[in-house]
């Protein structure tokens, strides 16, 4: 196992699947096999697969190709926002 | 809105200890709804003044057993929640879960193979529920786990894969060992990297399906190589935890 503890930026980098649940609470179905467009350089990724910075005052997802900002959550008392500026879609099959 | 993951409580059943830091707990869920092998549940604790931390751990048992899910967790050094359920949690003791969450980092038997699975640590917990539930659905997918540890003594479910692998219905553990092997050991010795990779993939070919769990390190080595030799991006799942325990 790589130990990379020594390193505070990396530390925190995880992927989407470590926000599955506060997505899915939000968005009423599972999000992190939902793929998405970045709105910076068009890659489209699952959200499982974008990396999740979640040691800041909210969770941020970047897209894994450009790491350009894709979707943001602030969780606040009254209040969750969801920033989606930096996604060109979300793209939610129907079953 | 109605949540589909909503909280519920979980009674702790058995603890095993697999290695010195890691231990699996056996949680009864009586409504469990089942889930799909590689998922996980968000565990959340709360003090009596109310502070509440959560964190993810991967379900590291087969959805065909009822009623209760295993979690596998290596105790993180100043890990609240990991040393906690270490330290305090006993037998009969409640515990505050939702799930089953995440359907990008999933296998179930009708997607068929070949698979290659590459753990790093207790990456291989939810990849253990795929090979649990591939043994328990008869499938004889040709599989291939590749599991870095960093001592002998810290590969998790040891007995259980070498039972598995014994069973000739075509998975094959390949162990690496980065820090310290023991005398005579014949399997890798060093970190995960592209030949190694290349050369656990060679028998399954380009069109395996490939699961990747572990430190993002790793991961990144890993899921790089795959796209090199020329598997298609969307067939290869990656997972990554922090040090923290995620």
């Amino acid at each position: 196992m790589i130990d990379h503890s020594h390193d505070p930026s990396m530390e925190r980098e995880l992927d989407g699947n470590a926000l599955a649940g506060m997505l899915e609470t939000l968005f009423g179905s599972d999000m992190t096999a939902v793929p998405g467009r970045c709105a910076h350089c068009s890659t489209v990724n699952m959200v499982g697969a974008m990396r999740a910075y979640t040691g800041g005052p909210g969770a941020v997802l970047r897209c894994p190709a450009c790491d350009g900002v894709v979707l943001r959550v602030v969780e606040r008392v009254d209040a969750t926002y969801v920033d989606v500026r930096g996604a060109a879609y979300l793209r939610f099959e129907r079953r | 809105m109605a949540s589909p993951i909503a909280w519920r409580i979980a009674t702790v059943g058995t603890i095993r200890d697999e290695t010195p830091t890691v231990r699996s707990f056996t949680l009864g869920l009586p409504d469990w709804p089942g889930h799909r092998p590689g998922q996980h549940v968000d565990l959340r604790l709360t003090a009596e003044d109310g502070y509440s931390v959560e964190r993810s751990y991967s379900i590291a048992s087969e959805p065909e057993r009822r009623g209760e899910i295993d979690l596998t967790v290596e105790r993180i050094e100043d890990g609240e929640v990991s040393a906690f359920l270490h330290d305090v949690v006993e037998p009969g003791d409640r515990l505050e879960v939702r799930g089953p969450i995440g359907g990008y980092f999933v296998w179930e038997a009708p997607l068929g193979g070949p698979l290659l699975l590459v753990a790093g640590g207790s990456g291989v917990v939810p990849l253990m529920a795929i090979l649990r539930h591939r043994r328990r659905t008869g499938s004889h997918v040709p599989t291939r786990l590749l599991s870095s540890s960093r001592h002998a003594e810290e590969i998790i479910y040891r007995d259980e894969l070498d039972a598995l692998a014994a069973a000739g219905d075509g998975l094959e553990v390949i162990h690496t060992l980065t820090r310290s092997q023991p005398t005579g050991w014949a399997g890798y010795a060093r970190r995960i990297d592209d030949r190694m990779l290349a050369e656990v993939l060679e028998p399954l070919g380009v069109s395996a399906r490939v699961y990747i769990c572990g430190p993002t390190a790793l991961v990144e080595v890993a899921a790089n190589a795959m796209v090199r030799l020329g598997l298609p991006p969307d067939r290869v799942r990656t997972e990554r935890f922090g040090p923290t325990g995620t």
